[in-house]
């Protein structure tokens, strides 16, 4: 009986942490907001900023944001494996292992057998992805509005693209610009320029046409009701009816539909372009030609 | 004469922002190309639904690509660009 008790008591800590990112976040939100009347659409507030020799460095709202993120995901975790064991007693444990079963397929079922160990790259991505832009329903700005950090994760993805592009050798990656011409190359350069910026501007343009388009909205529907209940009596005309409810059926668009998509989208292009680059019939030639010069070797 | 300097800078950036928009007829144009095929390919083969709307979302979003970046300019054009022009137009009288 103690254990269980000890058990519970694990839990309640972990979700404790969980939720302790977010409203440490709406404390600072609301302690740094600048007040105004009028409804405006800006970017990232900054918090402060470290004064370092070359340049200072801004702590915006962002960064702080995608750290809370990351402390809540960590926590969450740490919550759904709390207690998992070979033979199944918690429910939690069945979501765990969802996850894990659904990413380990996706990536096998998309990369290939060489890639199997993407699974949690992608699978942090992925969560990282879609929990910063789910901050917006809370309130809070989503880190993935802001183009550092799409843009990061995109050179991220560039990196790692360019790793595998490097398996067979320089002179293959070199080579694999005048494909199928020579002299398409200066298109190849640009197009491989072109992955990272159109991940990053996705996501981004996503995210932030998503929040625009429900300040908007919600602007507009404030003049209209003014427009049509100003006339009532009192308090009564200043209560704007039409805000009630109808920007929530946009934020189920914006909000939650578009912003878990893009993750998606996001996780399913990193697997797509590192699976693409990978030049897998060469490699396998490559390692067949080794292969066979350490056996010549030993042969003689 | 300031002022209308400074009108003309604003309405440029409008007219331009909504100028750019026009870029949204493309991907509106492909997206239902892409659905309608998807809707077809649904009502032949019921059974691969999942596939194909997995697919067809893929590809929703690569060609939304373009339209977002008109998008991005245009939010760039009412935002952030008349400040900057402003500043640059003070600066080149010297105020």
């Amino acid at each position: 009986m103690k254990n269980k008790k000890n058990f519970l008591a694990v839990d309640i800590i972990y979700l404790c942490l969980m939720a302790l990112g977010p409203l440490f976040l709406i404390v600072l939100k609301v302690l740094f907001t600048p007040h105004s009347d009028d409804i405006s659409i800006s970017g990232a507030l900054v918090y402060f900023t470290v004064k370092l020799p070359l340049s200072d460095l801004p702590i915006t709202e962002t960064q702080v944001n995608s750290w809370v993120v990351i402390w809540s995901i960590f926590w969450l975790c740490k919550y759904i494996t709390h207690g998992i064991s070979v033979h199944i007693e918690l429910k939690r444990q069945l979501v765990a292992e969802w996850v894990v079963e659904k990413t380990k397929n996706l990536v096998k079922g998309n990369m290939g057998d060489y890639f199997t160990d993407f699974a949690p790259f992608v699978a942090a991505i992925m969560g990282l992805s879609a929990f910063s832009s789910l901050l917006t329903l809370i309130g809070l700005y989503p880190p993935t509005s802001d183009i550092n950090t799409t843009g990061g994760w995109a050179i991220l993805v560039f990196f790692l693209i360019t790793y595998y592009k490097f398996k067979c050798g320089p002179i293959h990656y070199i080579k694999s610009f005048g494909d199928p011409v020579p002299f398409l190359a200066p298109l190849n350069i640009i197009s491989e320029f072109a992955t990272p910026v159109s991940m990053a501007f996705r996501h981004y343009g996503n995210v932030l046409s998503g929040s625009v388009i429900s300040v908007l909205v919600a602007v507009a529907l404030q003049g209209l009701s003014s427009l049509i209940f100003g006339k009532l009596p009192g308090l009564l005309g200043n209560i704007p009816f039409l805000q009630i409810g109808i920007p929530a059926v946009l934020s189920v668009y914006f909000d939650i539909f578009s912003g878990l998509l893009q993750a998606f989208i996001f996780a399913m292009l990193t697997m797509l372009y590192i699976a693409g680059a990978f030049p897998a019939e060469d490699y396998a030639k490559k390692k067949a030609k080794r292969q066979n010069k350490q056996l010549n070797k030993e042969n003689i | 004469m300031l002022e209308l300097a400074i009108g003309i800078i604003l309405g440029g950036c409008a007219l331009g922002a909504g100028a750019a928009m026009i870029a949204g007829i493309g991907p509106g144009i492909g997206e239902g190309n892409a659905v309608a095929k998807a809707c077809e390919a649904i009502g032949r083969q019921p059974e691969c639904k999942g596939d194909v709307t997995t697919t067809m979302l893929m590809g929703c979003a690569v060609a939304e690509t373009t339209g977002l970046y008109a998008l991005v300019i245009a939010i760039l054009l009412i935002f952030v660009a008349p400040g900057r022009f402003v500043d640059i137009l003070m600066n080149a009288i010297g105020k």
